[in-house]
């Protein structure tokens, strides 16, 4: 492009603009990992543990070594001294008992799936083909897999450390002075008010990215780079640099396209490791593309956590208590944040009320399974889901509407900033606002009705309808607030902002987009700040020689965090322009007014466009003494708060009870996520986060059978909601301004699935709550619903009270056994 | 070693392969067909669908071999004449795709969708991409992209220029 002369028009942010990203990936020219080949490249393949627990006794590598194409075959003992070590950055508590995860296992391995040996090929089916000639004998241990099994100590996950438990960490709001006993309000509600206990299960969830993971990593240059589909390539050069023995300053990594993470490539990997040593061993450029079923089997997974939840209320409904007990599963190794995930619930299991008195208690346990760490929301869903489920089951105790009891409960939009009995102070919101917009899309009075008629005559497809009144922390994070948890790095963000002598703009950020169109968003920020037109704003990232410094992207931080690094880099921008521009219209500084991309002097027509100042700026020739010839600025900005986005969420469900088959009627969503850059981009992640949350309610769920194994194994098992499955949704917003940032923005990439969990649930239950049912497990199959309904003591519908005929005979053999323990366990 | 010929976005390759070579890797790794991606190995998430004599099928679900004397297009042949298909600018217009990884196989169901079915209903659009799975959209926007272009392709398939697709078609 020359000298550009398009029109910046009068406003960016806002707009719809269509997707700058799309144009290369509608026509196929897009540049994932696997799609990288470099010359003499090798391929590697994985030689994995069937067996969950086992010590490894002997590995006979001769087999595959001497296969066609075999270059080398390594065990982990063969590079002991440079695979390095996959670490957590946050140890939640300083005894916090971790156990040494190494990438390619030498002695014993903690799960199905761990890698016990390498193959390098000259091409990846060679490889494959060897995996198979490696004879690995295990003797195999005793399995835990069961959070609660495991903290009985009676099966150790790892034999040597003596205990599964992890840690143990506490939040009080007695203890820490943000509100009173939760015991005394426990105790109180016992004798004069409504008590509410419940265990809930979040079950285990596999990320489903579609792009399965992949490195390549190249070893000739005087830079070791890494490609990889990673959402963190700042952290994982960091990781590689700390445990590897490769100085930083040696270290390239970039991620180029990458397809999806939503926190599942936030990990480095054993993979990542495991390539980086063979490539650097043979000095060769080597590639690991994992399949799908390895990505099932050894990518960390999300949620699973047994939750008990203690709410003391008046008999009206006031909260006055609240107490969480968690049982969190970290599966066989603590994960980079690990324990830190289920911990960040600890900020959020209170929701948008105002409680009293709180207490949360999380324990960290270890079993033999893959490990867990962030899946979109990490923490935040399983928080909304626990207090939003006993919302409704507040509202049900009381009689009343669960809209109702939660208005009567939540802070009102005047009491904003508002500290919370968790500590955290909420920024801006407004509930009231979403809600009425909510139920007024939804219809929420006439399903009501509906409802009530379908009850008044008995319908065999029963009518429920949940709410969700959710909010989320965004913005991750206050490094400060990191330093004070025990978290391994800081929260903050960089960007730089570079003008180019033709006018145009680049700018460059640490953060890392994987879908999200940050660089539409980015661009426009831009366009907006410098008064540039769009297409002239280039976003850069994903690239450590690029983008040098940066946190990455994952816990809705990037426009928050790394949106503010970028307007701040762009106003020294301008304020470096000003100076310059005063120099060349012989006006002083003090009279230089910036708008719309052009400087001009107070009270005349003389003025100058940004692209004339950078054209100026480039040759040189006419600058204020002792002004460096550059526009460009840096900035590194470290929030001093997160952001509190939130939204209502109304979901209706039709409930089948003869067949307990839930379907989706209607889902209407207004969120808060604050000033919107762009509201495409708004829905887009809305839309994306509401099916994520929805699978969990529904559909999905890691099933390990009593030896370890992934019964879930596959897409075929493991069932990802498809377009058939999906309904179309509405959608609104109300902005609440953040005051956190310049932009006012809150965050929207997780938003959608931390609050659409609880609605679906809330909606299955508010079906059947007449028939006494307060609970179906997640995912609510049509089994578990319809065995609910059977076991339910008080049934409202005729049709379901007659038994199902006798399939068999009794004490007869060769029945089926799924007829009578249930396949969806 | 087996000789093949194939006819790929227009250009006639004649290779050996090794008879087991799916057609996904004959089109990727062989030809260097890599808007082409692979995302299972179940044959569950379409992210591999390309056209087969003009009708979608999955290329991890074949073998190279079966394509000889066929005629395949892909994502990177789906424009013609420097013109984007009316799919792929509808995907742009209606943000149908977020990480873009089911994008190529998306793009090219749908468009055998509406070859057999150019007036579909939600539904019918639904159920015609059960076969590919997508993490990021939600599919909503897909079902309204698919959609957007049915109309412009009932229409007579009018479409903008191509050159700058994702610029050319603002708010």
């Amino acid at each position: 492009m020359t000298i550009t002369e398009n029109q910046a028009p009068a406003h960016e942010i806002g707009r719809a603009r269509r997707r700058k990203e799309d144009a290369r990936l509608i026509t196929g020219r897009s540049r994932y990992t696997d799609s990288i080949t470099l010359p003499g490249m090798l391929h590697l393949a994985m030689v994995r543990s069937p067996f969950a627990h086992a010590t490894i006794r002997s590995i006979s590598t001769e087999a595959a070594k001497a296969a066609p194409g075999v270059v080398s075959v390594v065990t982990g003992a063969d590079i002991a001294d440079i695979q390095g070590v996959n670490i957590n950055a946050w140890p939640i508590t300083t005894d916090q008992v971790t156990p040494t995860h190494l990438p390619v296992a030498i002695e014993h391995v903690a799960f199905a799936g761990e890698i016990v040996a390498v193959v390098v090929a000259r091409s990846e089916a060679e490889a494959r083909d060897a995996v198979e000639l490696v004879d690995v004998d295990y003797d195999e241990l005793p399995v835990v897999l069961d959070a609660r099994e495991a903290l009985k100590d009676e099966v150790l996950a790892h034999p040597d450390l003596g205990t599964n438990k992890s840690a143990f960490w506490q939040l009080d709001s007695a203890a820490q002075g943000s509100g009173g006993d939760v015991d005394e309000a426990i105790e109180k509600a016992r004798t004069d008010g409504i008590l509410i206990e419940r265990e809930y299960r979040q079950q285990r969830l596999v990320p489903g990215f579609m792009e399965p993971r992949s490195v390549v990593v190249d070893p000739t240059g005087d830079q070791l780079t890494v490609w990889s589909a990673t959402q963190v390539p700042h952290i994982l050069r960091f990781a590689i640099a700390a445990t590897m023995g490769i100085p930083e300053s040696k270290l390239r990594v970039i991620a180029p396209d990458v397809g999806g993470g939503f926190g599942g490539k936030l990990q480095t990997t054993p993979e990542e490791f495991a390539t980086i040593a063979l490539a650097r061993r043979l000095g060769k450029p080597c590639k690991f593309t994992e399949t799908r079923s390895e990505a099932f089997v050894t990518g960390h997974h999300g949620r699973d956590q047994y939750q008990k939840l203690t709410m003391a209320a008046t008999t009206d409904g006031m909260i006055t208590g609240f107490k969480v007990e968690l049982i969190a599963d970290l599966g066989a190794y603590v994960a980079i944040v690990g324990g830190g995930v289920p911990v960040l619930g600890a900020w959020m299991f209170n929701g948008i009320y105002k409680i009293p008195a709180y207490q949360f208690n999380c324990t960290t346990v270890l079993t033999n399974k893959p490990w867990v760490d962030a899946y979109r929301g990490a923490g935040r869903p399983e928080a909304a889901f626990g207090i939003e489920r006993m919302m409704d089951e507040l509202a049900g105790e009381v009689g009343a509407d669960p809209l109702e009891i939660r208005e009567k409960n939540w802070i009102k939009h005047e009491e904003f900033p508002f500290t919370t009995v968790s500590g955290m102070t909420y920024d801006s919101g407004n509930y009231e606002a979403a809600t009425a917009r909510a139920k007024e899309l939804f219809d929420y009075d006439g399903l009501r009705r509906e409802q009530a008629e379908r009850r008044e005559r008995n319908d065999p497809v029963q009518l429920g309808i949940g709410v969700s009144t959710f909010t989320e922390m965004c913005g991750l994070a206050p490094s400060r607030i990191l330093g004070s948890l025990n978290y391994g790095a800081g929260g903050w963000e960089h960007a730089s902002v570079r003008m180019l002598a033709t006018g145009t703009v680049e700018v460059v950020t640490g953060i890392s987009p994987h879908g999200q169109g940050h660089v539409t968003g980015f661009s426009q920020i831009v366009a907006d700040r410098l008064g540039v037109p769009f297409e002239d704003v280039e976003i850069l990232h994903g690239d450590t020689a690029i983008a040098p410094k940066g946190m990455d992207t994952y816990g809705s931080r990037s426009l928050v965090v790394g949106g503010e690094a970028v307007v701040r880099a762009a106003d020294k921008v301008i304020e470096k322009a000003k100076v310059i521009a005063a120099h060349l219209l012989e006006a002083s500084a003090d009279d230089i007014e910036f708008s719309g991309g052009r400087f001009g002097v107070k009270g005349t027509d003389k003025g100058l466009g940004i692209a004339e100042i950078a054209a100026a700026t480039f040759t040189g020739h006419n600058l204020p003494d002792g002004i460096e010839p550059s526009l460009d600025a840096d900035a590194t900005f470290d929030p001093v708060n997160f952001s509190f986005p939130h939204g209502t969420h109304l979901c209706a469900m039709e409930v089948d009870t003869e067949t307990g088959a839930a379907t989706m009627r209607k889902y209407a969503c207004v969120d808060d996520v604050g000033v919107i850059i762009n509201p495409l981009l708004v829905e887009g992640q809305v839309h994306g986060g509401l099916v994520q949350g929805i699978a969990q309610a529904l559909w999905e769920g890691a099933v390990y059978d009593e030896n370890g194994t992934l019964v879930t194994g596959s897409f075929v098992d493991y069932t990802l909601p498809s377009a058939a499955d999906t309904i179309s949704f509405i959608t609104d917003t109300t902005v609440s301004p953040s005051t956190t940032n310049s932009l006012g923005t809150k965050g929207v990439g997780e938003a959608g699935t931390i609050a659409s969990t609880p609605a679906v649930v809330n909606a299955i239950v508010d079906a059947l709550r007449p028939m006494g049912i307060h609970d179906i497990e997640m995912p609510c199959t049509p089994e578990r619903v319809w065995r609910a309904i059977q076991g339910a003591s008080s049934r409202s519908v005729d049709e379901t009270q007659r038994d199902a005929a006798p399939h068999f005979e009794a004490d007869q053999p060769n029945q089926d056994p799924s007829a009578t323990t249930g396949g969806a366990k | 070693m087996t000789r093949i010929t194939v006819t790929v976005d227009g250009v006639k390759y004649t290779d050996d392969v090794e008879p087991r070579t799916l057609l996904v890797h004959y089109l990727r790794q062989n030809l260097g067909k890599t808007g082409t991606l692979v995302g299972c190995d179940t044959s569950n998430c379409g992210a591999c669908t390309v056209h087969l004599d003009g009708h979608s099928v999955k290329s991890c679900n074949m073998l190279a071999v079966q394509a000889d004397g066929h005629e395949v297009t892909t994502i990177e042949g789906l424009a013609s004449d420097g013109q984007l298909h009316p799919m792929q600018l509808a995907f742009n217009d209606c943000h149908a795709l977020q990480c873009g990884y089911c994008t190529p196989g998306m793009i090219m169901q749908a468009c055998d969708l509406l070859k057999d079915n150019p007036d579909p209903s939600e539904q019918e659009i639904r159920e015609g991409l059960e076969g590919n799975l997508c993490r990021c959209t939600g599919y909503h926007n897909i079902v309204r992209a698919v959609q957007e272009a049915a109309v412009t392709m009932r229409e007579g398939g009018a479409t903008t220029d191509s050159t700058a697709p994702a610029q050319a078609v603002t708010a």
